[in-house]
């Protein structure tokens, strides 16, 4: 008995150790702003489609979303056809865009990448981070750079679409901190508040399962939960006789 | 009432249902063989919370089965479709998102009751004689198992799936003299491609599942030969009653031991819904981030980790160092150390039925220093674990009078040296070991 408590003590204290280190690492990477996810606001998530369809999807694709699963934000099918379908879509159709990527590769020096399962593969806060991060820099070939998408070199081959709405921010190398030096058309405020859709809306077309994945597991698991009482008291009903 | 109660485990002579029994029983040992197995097959009545998992992984096996059939009707094995046929699977596939999060968490969760059944089996001495041949059947099973996550990983097709498969089959070029041909005969080309992509999905979804359910068929018919272990690690068919032959402490598997893995089944069930359910990637450790960016031959990710369920076995691979060559014998440098060490640190479990000297079978009532082996080599292999989903350079390094080597590597090599070690002293310190007096009945 003691050894085991000795082996668990022990256990315990190396996988602390290692949570504590894995932690410093996270740390150290660079800081990332946590993204306002509610996946069931569906009017955050109808204003993210909207920002998404109007700016994100001139260039990139979302070839495994289709336009009427947003029927599940709360869309109408009409409402999905007058305001975002503009080239003459289906409803059934997925998100494509017509960029030809060799093309895009010519332009951007890399094709714009699918964003279907962006946020799976970065996560929200990474991309809510990352669009509001963007920075005047001459000497990259946009014009633009951006410490989130490469800590090291700062440098990022999208240029930064939406600042008409963010305006112009610069790096102030001594503190290395971001400041706005020329003034959007939306308060900084409003600016995050529409990344932030932007991202709830990204974060959605990730996994639209997602929703209806979490509802459906505490129903299982209160089903689970009657069929335990159940089942362990057959067990005992069983085993009386066994000492 | 009039109608006769049929409580009798035996159904009423004349019966339609009797009638049909005695009918195919004249032509199958159905009877028989439900007798054998299941009604008058007697288990040790101590079996314990360790005794669970054998059951959960033929559970588990079953639902991979049931759900890769589902899966198999709508992916697509080409490297042009594959990424797309799974999120097609995700989103379109009428409830494809749950049948592909239960295959995906039940590969994890097959390693997890598999690394609990194999360490029931160490501490309670299960693969002693008469038992080796379930332990070396359940090896196979292992390995097999190994196999099947390893060519299953590949099928997504992201860039983990593709990078994954790329630093595995490339180990097999670090073999001597024929290692580049074998690394490049698995792939059927000179870099991971659509021809491995499909016959990875070959192996996945025949060549693997067959062999994989012969050896548990044969797992099963090899215990119910000898019988079950206990906790005890005692022979129940030692003492049996003089009238019936029934061991004195054996229980018919039905029903006791069928109501009893029922619950363990509900709580097990209730664990796998809850990952299912509410946290599918378990934070990157059952579905990797960078698996969701298709794969692309041309970006090499910045640090490539196996599942973990194989990174104990990759630290240990990654802690070796290469052997330099011998120049003016013209021997080249080679990996090939490492990769042995690999190797070998799965298939020495095969070996414990022979390593193990100790007159005792339980840890109940082994001595002190096989219990201090056993809790050394449970936390190297965590440690080991651990050390294999992060980079090398985790903890950064040792400073100049270590030669500012690595610090993760340092520590993975002292656990590789327990792990290792565990095995190799067996003979001496279960020898040595004072054990304790073995009742001749099991205590509970």
């Amino acid at each position: 008995m003691k050894i085991s408590i000795k082996l668990g003590l022990s256990v315990l204290s190396v996988l602390s150790a290692l949570l504590f280190a894995q932690h410093a690492l996270a740390n150290a990477a660079v800081h990332l702003d946590k993204a306002p996810i509610d996946a069931s606001n569906h009017e955050s998530l109808q204003r993210g489609a909207r920002t998404f369809v109007n700016n994100c999807l001139n260039c990139h694709s979302a070839n495994y979303m289709r336009y009427n699963r947003l029927l599940a934000i709360g869309l109408t099918e009409k409402q999905i056809k007058d305001n975002l379908l503009f080239a003459g879509e289906k409803v059934g159709d997925t998100m494509k865009v017509a960029l030809n990527p060799e093309e895009a590769k010519k332009w951007f020096g890399v094709a714009p990448p699918d964003l279907s399962v962006e946020v799976r593969a970065r996560g929200a806060d990474w991309v809510y981070s990352y669009m509001r991060a963007f920075y005047r820099d001459e000497t990259s070939t946009t014009g633009w750079g951006n410490c989130v998408f490469d800590p090291v070199s700062c440098k990022v081959s999208m240029p930064h679409v939406l600042y008409q709405l963010q305006g112009e921010q610069i790096m102030n190398h001594e503190t290395h901190q971001l400041e706005l030096s020329k003034p959007g058309k939306l308060a900084p405020a409003e600016y995050d508040a529409l990344v932030g859709d932007l991202t709830n809306f990204l974060a959605f077309m990730a996994e639209p399962a997602k929703q209806q994945r979490n509802h459906l597991g505490w129903i299982v698991l209160l089903f689970l939960s009657v069929l335990l009482v159940l089942t362990y008291k057959l067990k005992k009903a069983y085993w009386k006789d066994i000492h | 009432m009039t109608n006769k109660t049929n409580t009798d485990a035996k159904p009423v002579a004349g019966s339609i249902f009797s009638q049909g029994l005695d009918w195919v029983d004249a032509r199958f040992p159905l009877s028989s063989n439900i007798k054998a197995h299941l009604t008058e097959y007697y288990a040790p009545k101590n079996l314990n919370f360790w005794y669970f998992f054998g059951g959960l992984s033929l559970l588990v096996l079953v639902l991979q089965i049931l759900t890769g059939i589902f899966l198999t009707m709508h992916y697509k094995p080409d490297a042009m479709l594959a990424f797309a046929s799974v999120e097609y699977i995700m989103r379109d596939v009428p409830w494809g998102w749950l049948l592909r999060y239960m295959h995906s968490t039940g590969a994890s969760m097959f390693f997890v009751v598999v690394y609990m059944h194999m360490f029931r089996g160490i501490i309670y001495g299960s693969y002693r004689t008469p038992r080796e041949l379930i332990w070396l059947f359940g090896v196979g099973i292992f390995l097999c198992l190994m196999g099947e996550a390893f060519f299953g990983y590949l099928l997504p097709w992201g860039q983990m799936s593709y990078w994954g498969a790329q630093v595995i089959v490339n180990l097999f070029s670090a073999i001597p003299f024929v290692g580049p041909d074998v690394s490049e005969w698995l792939r059927g080309d000179y870099l991971v491609s659509d021809a491995t992509l499909n016959r990875f999905f070959a192996f996945h979804v025949i060549a693997l599942p067959f062999v994989l359910v012969g050896l548990v068929a044969a797992h099963i018919i090899a215990l119910h030969e000898v019988g079950s272990n206990n906790p005890d690690g005692i022979e129940i068919k030692k003492l049996k009653d003089k009238k019936t032959g029934i061991p004195l402490d054996g229980i018919p598997f039905h029903p006791y031991y069928t109501v009893k893995d029922i619950v363990g089944v509900v709580v097990f069930l209730m664990v796998f819904s809850t990952i299912i359910f509410f946290a599918p990637e378990m934070g990157g450790y059952f579905l990797e981030a960078n698996n969701f960016v298709p794969a692309n031959p041309l970006v090499t990710p910045a640090h490539i980790a196996p599942v973990w369920y194989f990174t104990p076995y990759y630290s240990i691979l990654r802690a070796v160092p290469p052997f330099p060559g011998v120049g003016f014998l013209g021997i080249p440098p080679s990996l090939f150390p490492g990769v042995a060490a690999m190797g070998l640190s799965v298939l020495v479990f095969a070996l414990l039925p022979w390593l193990d000297k100790s007159p005792v079978k339980s840890i109940r009532y082994r001595g002190r220093l096989y219990k201090q082996w056993l809790a050394a080599f449970v936390v190297s292999f965590i440690v080991l674990g651990y050390l294999g989903t992060e980079p090398s350079n985790v903890w950064g390094q040792f400073g100049p009078w270590l030669g500012n080597a690595e610090r993760a590597t340092v520590v993975a090599r002292i656990f590789m040296l327990v792990y290792f070690a565990f095995f190799i002293l067996m003979p001496w310190y279960t020898k040595k070991d004072k054990t304790l007096a073995v009742p001749d009945r099991v205590t509970g």
